[in-house]
């Protein structure tokens, strides 16, 4: 059987960098493929070449047999190959029928668009309303016009890079009916995902990358998670150890009362009078799914948006609402955005000015308001020492770095001055299974020594790990908090669901 | 109504339109540039040397149409080098914005010196016969200068351009998102480049407008901050070709009373009156700024944005 796609030998250079090396693998028709590796392990970019948006620097592809050149993504529809990226490349002040429209090849009038969609979503399960403008829809909509307009074009082999990030269990149940009823029509699939559990049920074939190289194929069925997961990392995973059980009797450090905002963003989610309560050495997970409030509760926390009241944001029985993020920092507690780059880190600083950034209020690194290099220096070297962030050079840019290694440098930048309360959000998003691991045990171990930790994340798998207790958030209104150990993923998911759903389209499965 | 008052209402309304119509020209091409997601701050100076090279033109060879169609090709030249150093050397569209303005009153300045204190024969208006005796209504409606009316017909193919072609979908697809765009191939630079051009040609007929039909004389600094309002008036009517021409109407309402009263001999303080457009301006940014739901549903998202695809 000839394969769909077959990679040959095909490398990528950024300058002297080897983002891949001599990579070669094929993909068979109807089958689905799972493109497994660490963040920088150069799946990103193997994917972008397939899809045209990057020229190999050598090697060449074949389709059906028949050598080809990727002149770019046109090509690349016309031969087939669908792509859904992680990030949208959606149009957020068009309606759903133009972005489809505007991805495909012919001059279609948008009725008949609007039509075709509808078919689509109707025989692949994916509801959708064509005339709604995609900033008003939810990131779980925003997929599937995503996967719509790939289907639209009658895709041979269809790339999607880390499709269930963003979805609720329930949500990805369904995606994966439908790339299973994909693939029993003879279309191929190659999947990128973080979630081993997945792959593991959905793939046939497993191909693993490890600084830009191909290390192993393998079935996954006939694997395990771990063994999956160190085959990408290339050593042993340590695994998580969890902390005994929190007393009722050590005293609360963190709560809120009644927190209540507006959005700032007009596209954004108001918070709906916020209540929670983390004792000393407790980690307080809140689930939910993109866009249900975690930024606006983020915010709020930390203090870059002041609360309703001053008494809506305690800690150390400090009410703090009405204060500023240094006041909350000098009261020991300390913030990790979502957003990594330029939110937690500025791309062009280098990491001691980062270092400096988020620490200026709170520790010596400066003399008479001068700032204080060797100090910071020796406090990177410290982040970079425990946590194991690699760099390309000394005190590089942080945008130089890469996402999994850059937020390790942000975890342990706050982790570093030994916080007593720590919010963080999405910890370990897009980060690999070896620097996931680091980072989690480090939360556990902080909240071990006597600290409160909020963790925002939209990863169960993670929530249910580290986590005493559970919350979840939707729609701006969070759920009273339950012991971890007295809760399921399932009721987990129906709450991340929410009563009201989103857009009214869900089937839920209550 | 006496004569009189018909008179001087068909004369305001004139008046008016003469007003308006510059900026609904500079303000229309600007849109289309912006909905592309490009702010070109060059509009005051595509409009001055469109100004000064029409006149000279039609001056020199005492053809109008010449004049006009020189000043709609300068303007369009001066955009030219814009989108060449913002689309092709990626630089700061702000500060090259800023530089076109600047060069471009410096350029009209210098080339139009020999030119000061002489007139012209302006274009005259177009006389649809019957229709334009109407009382009232007839002059107004029916007796314009040709670019009057062409300012509007431009609105009705913009906005038959941005939502109803292929073509206009992808360029305000451009301005929500350059790197979608691109990903799903569309040639982002050579859209832009497009956009800057129409942009730079209608801020040149804008120009044209002034000296041709508006004065029929040339003077240095003319355009007196028109393009300025042109910019804001793009962000006053929120990027919708419709409100644009609300927009200038009321500015030109606004910059006709100020002649007008200063011509009636109304005790206000004529600075009063000549300030007002941009205190308008400036209440209308504040307003709209308070309104970001509304803003932002139009804001071409990547407006301003250097756009460098990673190959």
């Amino acid at each position: 059987m000839t394969a769909l796609l077959e990679v040959k030998s095909i490398s990528k250079a950024f300058g002297d960098f080897y983002a891949n090396s001599d990579i070669s693998m094929k993909i068979m028709p109807g089958e689905i493929h799972a493109l497994l590796g660490e963040n920088g392990a150069g799946k990103s970019t193997l994917v972008k070449m397939m899809y045209g948006v990057l020229r190999p620097t050598a090697g060449e592809f074949h389709w059906n047999g028949q050598p080809i050149v990727m002149t770019g993504p046109a090509f690349a529809r016309e031969l087939g190959i669908g792509m859904v990226f992680q990030h949208f490349s959606l149009f957020e002040a068009l309606t759903v029928g133009e972005n489809v429209a505007l991805s495909l090849p012919k001059d279609l009038a948008m009725s008949d668009v609007n039509q075709k969609v509808r078919e689509v979503s109707e025989n692949y399960g994916l509801p959708l309303d064509p005339d709604r403008a995609v900033h008003s829809l939810s990131v779980g909509e925003r997929q599937r016009i995503e996967i719509v307009r790939c289907l639209l074009q009658d895709p041979k082999l269809l790339i999607m890079d880390e499709p269930t990030s963003v979805l609720t269990p329930q949500e990805a149940d369904r995606l994966f009916e439908t790339l299973e009823q994909l693939s029993s029509e003879g279309c191929s699939i190659l999947y990128i995902s973080h979630k081993l559990d997945e792959v593991r049920r959905l793939c046939n074939t497993a191909t693993i990358l490890r600084h830009g190289e191909l290390v192993a194929s393998c079935d996954p069925s006939k694997e395990t998670p771990r063994s999956l997961a160190e085959m990408m990392v290339g050593t042993k995973i340590s695994s998580v150890s969890k902390a005994d059980e929190v007393t009722g009797d050590e005293k609360v450090r963190f709560s809120t009362s009644n927190l209540t905002v507006p959005a700032e963003d007009p596209l954004g989610t108001d918070l709906k009078a916020i209540n929670m309560s983390v004792r000393s050495g407790e980690i307080l997970g809140i689930a939910g799914v993109a866009g249900n409030g975690q930024d606006e509760l983020f915010n709020a926390l930390s203090g870059e948006v002041l609360a309703n009241g001053s008494d809506a944001v305690v800690i150390d029985g400090v009410a703090v609402g009405k204060q500023g993020i240094n006041q909350r920092r000098k009261l020991s507690a300390a913030f990790i955005p979502e957003e990594r780059n330029g939110h937690a880190a500025v791309g062009d600083l280098s990491l001691s000015r980062n270092a400096l950034l988020s620490t200026h209020a709170t520790s010596p690194n400066q003399r008479r308001g001068l700032i204080d290099d060797g100090a910071l220096r020796g406090y990177v070297d410290e982040v970079v020492k425990h946590f194991d962030v690699r760099a390309s050079k000394d005190n590089a840019n942080a945008a130089s770095l890469s996402g999994g290694n850059l937020q390790k440098f942000a975890v342990g930048r706050e982790m570093l001055r030994e916080p007593g309360v720590l919010i963080v959000s999405q910890p370990t998003w897009g980060v690999d299974a070896g620097a996931a691991a680091v980072i989690r045990q480090a939360l556990l171990d902080l909240a071990s020594r006597g600290a409160a930790i909020v963790m925002i994340s939209q990863d169960l798998e993670e929530i249910f790990e580290v986590s005493d207790s559970i919350a979840v958030i939707s729609e701006g209104t969070l759920s009273e908090a339950r012991p971890a150990k007295d809760i399921t993923v399932e009721e987990v998911g129906l709450l991340m669901g929410g009563i009201t759903g989103e857009g009214g389209d869900h089937v839920h499965a209550a | 109504m006496s004569l009189d008052m018909v008179d001087l209402l068909t004369n305001a309304m004139l008046g008016i339109i003469v007003a308006a119509t510059p900026y609904m020209l500079a303000a229309t091409g600007e849109l289309v540039v912006e909905r592309s997601g490009v702010l070109n701050l060059g509009v005051e100076g595509m409009m001055i040397v469109g100004a000064v090279t029409s006149y000279i033109v039609a001056f020199s060879t005492g053809s109008l149409v010449l004049g006009v169609l020189v000043g709609i090709l300068a303007g369009a030249f001066l955009s030219l080098c814009f989108a060449f150093w913002t689309q092709t050397l990626l630089t700061n569209q702000v500060a090259t914005g800023l530089a076109v303005t600047l060069a471009g009153i410096g350029i009209a300045g210098l080339a139009g010196r020999n030119f000061v204190g002489t007139t012209i024969s302006p274009i005259p208006q177009l006389y649809i016969p019957y229709l334009s005796d109407i009382p009232l209504i007839g002059k107004v409606l029916f007796g314009l200068d040709p670019i009057a009316y062409f300012s509007f017909i431009l609105i009705f193919l913009v906005i038959w351009f941005l939502w109803k072609t292929r073509a206009g979908l992808i360029l305000r697809a451009v301005g929500d998102s350059h790197d979608s765009a691109h990903a799903l191939g569309y040639p982002v630079v050579k859209i832009r480049y497009m956009a800057i051009l129409f942009g730079g040609a209608c801020a040149g007929l804008a120009g044209t407008y002034l000296t041709l039909v508006h004065t029929a004389f040339w003077a240095p600094g003319m355009t007196a901050q028109r393009g300025w309002t042109a910019l804001a008036l793009v962000v006053f009517a929120s990027w919708l070709p419709w409100r644009v021409v609300l927009g200038a109407y009321l500015f030109g309402t606004v910059g006709y009373m100020q002649l007008f009263s200063q011509g009636m001999g109304v005790p206000i303080p004529s600075q009063f009156l000549s300030s007002l457009p941009y205190l308008m301006t400036i209440v209308v940014l504040v307003l709209i700024s308070r309104d970001q739901f509304r803003a932002k549903a139009n804001t071409p998202a990547s407006l301003g944005k250097v756009f460098k695809p990673d190959l």
